[in-house]
Parts: C-alpha cells; structure tokens; sequence
C-alpha cells in the first residue's frame, strides 16, 4: 500500500518518456542488419589493410583506422556480426537447453526434477567466469568452446526460470480443468503453459542475451574469446588498447558500441515489463 | 532456528567440496598434451614419459584427488605445470594483493551504493531518483574495461595523475601503492556499486510499500522516524544480502580489471594459466575464487536466516 | 471547541486517479457527509464503490496515484486537504485511526505487537510508556483477548488472525482517538471468529465513546455495527440516512436489491436415487490425511451443499471427487458403477460426467485463451463437434449462461467476474455432465453478481438435470440451492441431512454455532446476541472471560 497525503497531485507524465525506448529500438535494429548484410553493407573488408594505423576519423575511415590500419566502421560493422550473432546463439542454445530440462523438471517431477535441480544448483553456486575459465583452460580456446561454456551457465539460470514458471502455472485451476479433459501433456505445455510463460520468457531472453553478450566481450577481451583476425567488439577494444598511449581513444569505439548494444537491450526489456505490468 | 543454520553451513560446506571435485576431474579432461607442448615438437616420446611422471600424473584419478585434497588442507596447491614451481606461495603473495584491492574497492563501494541506494529510495520518483537508476541503468549494462580505459585516458594518459598500469611489488610502501590502486579501484567501485544500488533501492522500496509502514504513517510518526523505526530494521537483511553477493561478484569482477592493469593479483594469474593450459594453477585459482563465492552466499543466507524474526522467535 | 460542529464533514468531494496508462479514473464523484461524535457511520458498497478510498480521506491520506479534485475534508472544523503535512500528521492517530482489513500484513513483523501498539501514544508524547502499557493492557481486555497481560509479547507471526485484527483495533484505540475507520476488519476471517472481533469491536466502541466509519461489503454486518449507513456505488453516492430508515425503507431501487440480495429460498424438491456415493473416503497429501472415513450422497438431479470453514476438508472433497487427488481409501460410486479413485485411469465418459467449477474464475479461465476456445475446447474432446458446429454450440452455451454470443470473441481479462464464473460455468456445461462440482463458486463474487450465479445454477438444474456438489462456507448460498446439506469440521462430517432438517432446530451444536455467527440483516441482532451471552452463565466460555 503506497499512500501519499490527500493533497498532492502527481507530476503529468513526460512527453518524452518514450524517446529513449524509440532510439533503443533504432540502434538494436541497425546492430541486426549489421549480423545479416555485414558483406554489403561495410565499406572496406575485414582484414583489409587500407591506411596508416591509428588514423584520426576523416570522411573516408568515419571512425579512424586501427592498430593495423584497417577501417574501423568496416571492423565494428564485421564485429556486430561476430559478437552479437555469437551472443544469439548462445542465448538460443541455452533457451533450447534450459527451457527443455526445465519443462522435463516439472512433467517428471519426483526424482528427476530433484536430480536435475541439484546438478544446477551446484552451478549456480560457482562463479561463472571461473567456469568459464576452467573450460577453456582444458579444451583451449575456440568458438565451439566459448559458444558451450556460455550457453552452459545461460542455461542454468533458464532452466530455473521456466522451472519456477511452469510450477507456478501448472498449479493454476485451468490445468487442471485441462487435465481433465485428457489433453496431452505436449497439448497443455503448448496451448495452456506456454502462452502464459511467454512475457517473462522474453523479457528473460532479452536478460540473458545482455549477460552473453558482454560475457563473450570480456573474454575476447581477456584474449580468451573470439581469435583474431576476426573482428569482435570486445577483441577490438583489447587489439587497440596502444593507441591511449598516444591520445587517441580508438579502443572506447567497440567498448562503446557494447555499452550501447547492451543498455538499449535492457531498455526495451524494461519497457515491456512496464507496458505488461501497467497496462489492463 | 540451529538446525536450519547447521544445514546451510553443511551445504556450504559439500558445495566447496564438489566444486573441488569439479576443478580436479575437468582438469583430466585435459588432453596428455602439456608435456608435448612444452618440450616442443621435437621431443621424444620418452623425455615426455619422464616429465609426465615427475609431475605425478600417472597415478589413478581418485587417488590424485584425494592427495590434491589432502595437500590443500596441509596448504600445498602442488606445482605448476608449465614452469614446476610450488604454487602456494607464487598465490600466497598474490592473493595478498587481491585482498587489498578487492578490500579497499569494497570499503568504498559498499556505503557509497548503500547511501545512494537508500537516498533513491527516500527521493523516490524524484529528479536524485531518476538521475541514479539511468546512471546505474547505463553502468550495470557497460564493461569494466570500458570505464577502465576511459579512467586511463583521462587520468594517466591526459592528466599524467597516475600511472596506467598498476604493477605493484612485494615491499612496496603504501604511500607508493596509493596511486597505482587508484584505477583499479575506481573501476571496481563503479561496476559494482550500479546493481548494489538497485537492489539496495528496490529492497528498501518493497518495505516501503508495506502495508505495516503504511499503518506507522497513519500513526502521524514524521518520516524519518518511520524510516528509522520501521523501514531499517525489516531492510537490514535484505541490504545485508544484497551487499554480500556483490562482493562476490566483485570478486569475480576483479579478473577483468587485474588483467586490465596488469595488477598482479589472484586473476591475472588466472587468466595468464588458463592461456597457457596451466591446469594446476587454474586449478587452485578457481577454487579459491569458488571457495570465496560459496563462502560470501552462504553468509548471505545465514544473515537472512539470522535476522529473520519469524525463526527468532517460534511461534 | 464547538460542540455543535460535527466531527467529521465531508463536502463535494471528488477524487481521481491517474492510470498506469495515462487515463484518469473518477474515484470518487461529489460525496458530501457529517459525521457527529460518538456516532459510527457505515460505508457499503460492492468492489469498487470507492469505499476504502472516503475512508481514507478521513485521515488525509489517498493511495498512491489518486488526488483530491475538488472538495473538502473537515475534521472538526480544520479542513485536511489545505492544511499541509505537519497537520496531517498531527491529526493522525491522535484524533482519527485506521484499522486496516488485512492485521496480518498491517503489523511490522519485527516488533512485539504491545510496541506497536503503544507506539502513536509513545512517540507522539500523548501518554507515559507506562501509562500506554496500562491502556493498552486495559484494551487489550476489554477486546478478550487472551492473558491481557503478557498478550502484547508476542511477535505478529504468533497470533492468530482474529487476535491481530483485536489487536489492531487496541492500535487504534489506545491513543484515544475521536475517530477510528475500519476498513472491511473481519472480512478475511471465518464467520465463528468474525462474530467474536465484531461483538469485542461493538462493546470497546461503545466503552470508548468514539465514532467510527465502518467500510464493509456486508450489509447484514455494517446494519449490527453503525448507526447510519452510507451506500456507493462506482464512487458516487446512492442513498443515506439510519439504519433503520435504509434497511426498512429504503429509497432507491440499488439499495433494495442489496438488502434483498441473498434472499433466495430453494422449493423443496421430491427425492432422488443417488448418483454419486462416497463410502468411507480417506484422502490427503502425504502422511496428513484431510478428511477421513467420510460417507456422502448426492441424489441425481439435485443439490448436496457441503458447509464448513477454511480448513474444514470440504475442497479436498471436490479434488477427490474429480480423480485430482486420488483417495486413498474408500469406494466412490457413480450412477451405481465404482468410480476410480485416479482421474488417469477413469474412461473419458467418466470424466465428461463429472465437471467442475472453481472458485476463483481468474484462476480458473487460461487469460491467453478466447471465451471461443475455453469453451470450444470440451466441445472438440467430449461432443466431437468442430467447426461450423462447435462455433454454433458455443453460441448456445454463452446464451444458456446469460451471456451475449459476441463475448466469445474476448478474452478473461476483458471480462467482469460474474461474467468470468459464467464462462467457467459454461465449459462444465459444454461436457454434458450429470454432475458439477462447485467450490466456493460465489465467494470472490458481489452479492448481487453472486445472487445472480445462484439464479442461473437453480435454472440449469431444472432445465439439465445435473447434480452438484456444492462446496459453501455461506449458509445464504446453501438455502438458495441445496436439497442437502452435510456441515463439515477437521475433515469429518458432524450433521448432513435434508437442507430444511439440517438448518432447523434441533441443530447440531456447531451447525448452530455457524448459522448463529452469521449475521442477520435485522436491527439489535448483535445486541440480542450480546445479551444472550451475557444471560448465559459466564463459565459457558470461561477461555474468553480471564481474570
């Protein structure tokens, strides 16, 4: 219960309070022609070397050059694909993953459920950097590896979420009412569980897209994660580090584009939430 | 109210085991190729017999586990693979290091995000308000090295007020330190204070909208006597809890930026091994940090547990 | 002071609320009223009269989101709305107090409750620490509760339900206010408990001299507690004046409804061989057995109400009778055939014969689904029908509840809750059942939508055949509907019989206790009941008369 005095009126809401989710939504947008049509739409290729390294930005490299003298736009446009397709597809695997042990965990019930939480609960009380760290210490690294191991903790965090959704859900009369009826299970997971699970099913994939995303940038970043000559933002920000010492700040480009990547994405998955919540 | 303290602390306890066992058995999934690699191609599949099995790991699996577990407990890590030095005291001095870092970033950190998270809560929906969860908003989604580098570029490259890096040697006084910790702590505080801010204001907001603080206001009690009277002692668990896990993701933050700095801490080491495939040190590095995680979860649940009326005092 | 300026007067007042979606909604709509010390003044209305919201401008004070819009609130004589916080908080439980609907939730769980009750007096500097230990005590007495002395120890987790809400109202009372609300203060409450808080409410209100407004839903209950009466509805008001005056001649078409809400008499009915039996069922979760070795009949075509408060078993009832939860003793009968106790292993004509009917429609209904579909769906399963046919069957059902056929294109959320129990009615229906099992199908509902239900369910009966199985706490229900009537207890049953036995005397002892603790719609039936007890020698509860 929130109470205010009997006198006050509220403040009128902001004309432009949707500005920001607006300018989210554009820049999310561009990222994902950039996945798609990285080919087309850069100027130079992605190893090309076209200039002097470190370049200032002119009209022909719009970002400047990097440590090697390769256009900088072209690398982060190369990049989106690289770090944000990388980061979908972790995200994917561990929805598939996750969603389909958490489903399993709450048709089974009984022993499996308690057998498949404890396994995540163990996970879940290590750090995931370490286990991340761990992985890559015994396999080496590479793309399949990183892609694995971040999926891996991902999924953890979404079997418990569609674990406590579908308890939640299962619980409600009109499962019941359902079950009742002889539907098959696929048919209420489907038609009656789903449906409902949906909204924070999303909001949750926009969550764990954002911790993957930047969980692949620091590793690139570590040296650990994507190899080059590929270019990826949290890689780039590593190669360019040099470049401080003579004035430029060529390396807080990529690093810049990941904090943008990843406010816009949890701007959008902030305002679903709030239109869901406040509306009807 | 024991028992329930006595099961979490066992928990603790098997999970710091298990997450032991974990390390030791993920590190024999390491392909036999340490030895290989280091004596280069040109080695003789006998001169890699003999180092293998100067380092010991010919012996069975669940042998060598219960050894390395042994070890730890007298404080013996074992040696490092690729260079065959003792890596308790290679960790002793840098886990020192990391102590201190990780110490003073929380000794910032810690009341600064509890203060501001309690004055978001106070000032809700006003301009202090608003002007703090856009900023943690913008922090919790931004890299540690991007404000790393941006501190670098303003502070050691244009201002020349410290270095960039930060390698700090054994002996060294403090009033030497002082300025090589700088960044690094300055980028912790930032990164870690954004999410302890949040939690600390959503916590402190839940209370707030109980019904309970709704009856002391219906009382005629001035605000900051319901504040005091009825909204700190129902947040102190809660803010308790939330300050906790942070400091251990701070801990976990701390790999990133020693990496940054070439602070020669507990994850710059780590990082270093697991380029290199040093499996033992990852080894000791990872539960150490492990150890530590577990350790801080479990004084946040114990605290919530401990300070929770409900079990204080039976029905 | 004046003591011709009325305590409390409320002028023209209209409160609004800004939407989560930008819309405003008109709380309130030009409410004018006095209010004259030592009077109590009871506020009715269905959910969403803005009852709660005039009780809380006594105090200044409006949930978050809503503001005054025009009007004003006058505490003897010193207008709230103009005279800033410090007034507010001056007035605040020192001359007018709030006791709130839901005790558990309004007490700090990490004070002892003497604390928190002696807090306004203590902190405000009205009273000594002692001097307030002393009244609070004193209260805590005059309200019956348990050792008054060491009562105020407990921490809120260890009192129960009626106790917080005395409790409360000791809260409220014990800086000796001018004004106490009462925003629906036993509402949660199982009626044998509620009795107790309402008559310990009544006596303390009357001891204490103090005026009260009194928020409820129950007309029968605010009749007993006021002595005038106030009707809203959608944040206006209908009609005022004394009780007497509203409940013996009221003078609005609304209002008469709601006093002849539950008035529904069921005719009786020639009887019927049995269709479904249950003999000797033992069912439960785990170790703890619900109900044990429990014997039932509901005759074909009829009615069988089962009575009882929370706690007593009679959901677990329904479950078993379902397959939901198997019982794990006993024999079910159906239509002279054994039914088997697991829904998985009854044959699909089993379960098309026996539907079910919940509670709480928003539960109940899948949100994601079109009325089209949540009704459509039994139609596919247990008619076959698809199709042309099946939109033409959903038609029919939506018209056999009472619903307009254009409701199938919508979805639960843009429904009312009659209309969500209507829906949920009509998916049982579509099955064809001989028998419904209906679990507290009127509670979450108002009493003229549930009056309504129970009209319909009377009228499908007649029409179908079809048998309930009527799961009430609410003896208004059972007399609108049952042929039967089992009163249940911790799982057993202590009377069944036909309705009009049942609920006559000779009543069994705890049947009489339940229909006695409700109240009647009839001036001075508190009274005649707090004579009674007083008639009654005081060792008949000697547990609630300490020292």
């Amino acid at each position: 219960m929130s109470l205010s005095d009997a006198t006050a009126r509220p403040a009128a809401p902001s004309r432009l309070a949707g500005l920001p989710v607006a300018l989210a939504a554009l820049f999310c947008l561009a990222c994902l022609v950039c996945v798609i049509g990285a080919d087309w739409i850069a100027p130079y290729g992605e190893a090309d070397l076209v200039a002097m390294p470190w370049q200032a930005p002119d009209l022909a490299h719009p970002l400047g050059t990097d440590q090697l003298g390769r256009d900088m736009l072209s690398r982060i446009i190369f990049g989106a694909r690289t770090s944000i397709g990388l980061s979908l597809a972790i995200v994917t695997l561990a929805f598939a993953v996750g969603g389909a042990l958490g489903l399993a965990a709450v048709t089974l019930g009984g022993w499996a459920d308690a057998v498949i939480s404890r396994i995540v609960d163990l996970f879940m009380a290590l750090p995931p950097l370490v286990l991340a760290l761990l992985a890559l210490s015994v396999s080496g690294t590479s793309l399949v590896t990183l892609t694995l191991t971040a999926a891996f903790i991902a999924s953890l965090r979404v079997f418990r979420l569609t674990r406590s959704l579908g308890i939640d859900i299962a619980a409600r009369d009109f499962v019941d009412v359902a079950r009742l009826r002889r539907d098959s299970t696929a048919r209420i997971m489907w038609r009656e569980i789903l449906p409902n699970a949906a909204i924070p099913l999303i909001s949750e994939f926009g969550l764990r897209f954002v911790f993957a995303f930047l969980f692949v940038a620091s590793l690139s970043f570590l040296g650990l994660g994507v190899q080059p000559p590929m270019a990826d933002w949290g890689g780039m920000v590593r190669e360019n580090v040099g470049a401080l010492n003579y004035g430029r700040l060529t390396p807080l480009v990529p690093a810049g584009f990941i904090a943008l990547l990843a406010i816009s994405v949890n701007l959008i998955g902030d305002w679903l939430v709030a239109r869901r919540g406040g509306g009807r | 109210m024991l028992v329930i303290l006595a099961k979490r602390l066992a928990m603790g306890i098997v999970l710091v085991l298990m997450a032991s066992a974990l390390l030791f058995f993920a590190g024999e999934l390491l392909p036999g190729d340490f030895a290989t690699k280091l004596l280069g191609s040109s080695a003789t599949p006998e001169t890699v017999e003999a180092l293998r099995r100067s380092r010991g790991v010919d012996a069975p699996a669940l042998a060598r586990y219960l050894q390395w577990l042994g070890g730890l407990f007298r404080g013996d890590l074992g040696t490092s693979l690729t260079n065959g030095r003792e890596i308790a005291p290679l960790i002793a001095t840098r886990l020192k290091n990391t102590l201190i870092l990780a110490g003073a970033a929380a000794l910032i950190a810690v009341p600064l995000a509890v203060g501001l998270g309690t004055l978001a809560a106070i000032f809700r929906n006003r301009l202090f308000d608003r002007a703090i969860l856009v900023l943690s908003m913008v922090t919790v989604a931004t890299p540690e090295f991007f404000f790393a580098y941006m501190a670098i570029a303003v502070f050691a490259v244009n201002l020349h007020w410290v270095p960039s890096i930060s390698i700090i040697t054994a002996g060294m006084s403090f009033e030497r330190m002082l300025p090589l910790l700088a960044l690094p702590v300055l980028t912790l505080v930032i990164t870690s204070c954004a999410h302890m801010i949040r939690m600390t204001r959503a916590s402190i907001v839940s209370v707030m909208d109980s019904d309970y603080v709704g009856t002391a206001l219906l009382k005629g009690l001035p605000e900051w006597k319901v504040v005091v009277r009825h909204v700190l002692p129902n947040v102190m668990s809660p803010i308790a809890a939330v300050v906790v896990l942070n400091l251990a993701d701070l801990v976990v933050g701390l790999i990133i930026v020693e990496a940054i700095f070439a602070y020669p801490g507990m994850g710059q080491l780590m990082v270093d091994s697991v380029s290199k495939q040093d499996i033992t040190v990852v080894q000791a590095c990872g539960l150490i940090f492990a150890a530590t995680y577990i350790l801080l979860n479990m004084i946040a649940d114990l605290l919530a547990i401990a300070l929770n009326p409900r079990l204080r005092y039976a029905r | 002071m004046n003591t011709m300026t009325p305590l409390l007067e409320i002028r023209g007042l209209h409160i609004d609320a800004t939407l989560p979606n930008g819309s405003t909604a008109h709380l309130l709509q030009d409410i004018s009223l006095t209010l004259a010390r030592g009077q109590v003044l009871g506020l009715i209305g269905e959910s969403g009269a803005g009852k709660s919201t005039l009780g809380l401008t006594a105090l200044g004070a409006v949930r978050g989101g809503a503001y005054v819009r025009a009007g004003e609130v006058r505490l003897g004589g010193i207008d709230l709305l103009t005279g800033g916080p410090a007034l507010l908080r001056d007035i605040r439980g020192r001359r007018v107090a709030y006791v709130a609907q839901s005790a558990a939730s309004a007490f700090n769980p990490a004070f002892r409750l003497i604390d928190q009750v002696i807090e306004t007096s203590v902190q405000r500097r009205l009273m000594s620490k002692a001097d307030a230990r002393r009244r609070a005590i004193e209260l805590f007495a005059k309200l019956e509760l348990p050792s008054p002395e060491t009562f105020g120890e407990k921490f809120p987790h260890q009192a129960s339900g009626g106790q917080l809400q005395r409790a409360m109202t000791a809260m409220a009372m014990c800086a000796r206010p001018d004004l106490i609300v009462f925003d629906e203060p036993t509402t949660a409450l199982d009626v044998t408990t509620q009795i107790e808080v309402i008559l310990a409410m009544r006596q303390a209100i009357r001891e204490e001299g103090m005026a009260g407004l009194y928020i409820s839903h129950d007309l029968a209950l605010v009749a007993q507690m006021a002595d005038a009466i106030m009707v809203l509805r959608h944040g206006r008001m209908v009609e005022t004046g004394s009780v007497k005056q509203v409940i013996e001649a009221p003078a609005t078409e609304y209002t008469r409804q709601l006093i002849a809400a539950r008035g529904l008499r069921h005719a009786v009915q020639p009887e019927r061989p049995p269709l479904l039996e249950m003999r000797g069922v033992t069912a439960g979760y785990g170790n703890v057995n619900i109900v044990e070795n429990l014997s039932l009949v509901v005759p074909e075509g009829r009615t069988l109400a089962v009575v009882g408060e929370s706690g007593s078993g009679k959901s677990t009832l329904g479950k078993v009778i379902c397959g939901l939860l198997p019982a794990k003793a006993g024999r079910l009968v159906f239509a002279g055939r054994p039914l088997e106790p697991d829904m998985h292993r009854r044959p699909l004509d089993d379960l098309r014969d026996i539907q079910i009917v919940h509670q709480n429609p928003d539960m109940a209904l899948n949100p994601r689904q079109r009325v089209r579909e949540i009704i459509g769906a039994p139609l596919g399963r247990f008619q076959g029908l698809s199709g042309a046919a099946r939109e033409a069957a959903v038609a029919a059902l939506l018209e056999q509840v009472e619903l307009k056929p254009e409701l199938a294109d919508r979805r639960p959320g843009a429904l009312s809750g009659g209309q969500k129990q209507r829906v949920c009615i009509a998916r049982a229906l579509a099955a064809r059942p001989r028998l419904i099992v209906c679990d507290e199908v009127t509670s979450a509902l108002d009493p003229l939508v549930a009056d309504g239900v129970l009209k319909l369910l009377a009228r499908l009966q007649a029409e179908e055949g079809v048998s309930y199985f009527f799961i009430t706490h609410d003896f208004g229900a059972v007399e609108a509907l049952a042929d039967h009537v089992a009163v249940m207890r911790n799982g057993a049953i202590v009377a069944t019989g036909p309705t009009a036995q049942v609920l006559q005397p000779p009543y069994h002892p705890y049947t009489e206790a339940l229909i006695r603790a409700v109240p009647e719609l009839r001036l001075g039936w508190l009274d005649a009941v707090i004579a009674a007890r007083k008639t009654r020698s005081q060792d008949a509860f000697p547990d609630r008369r300490p020292s």
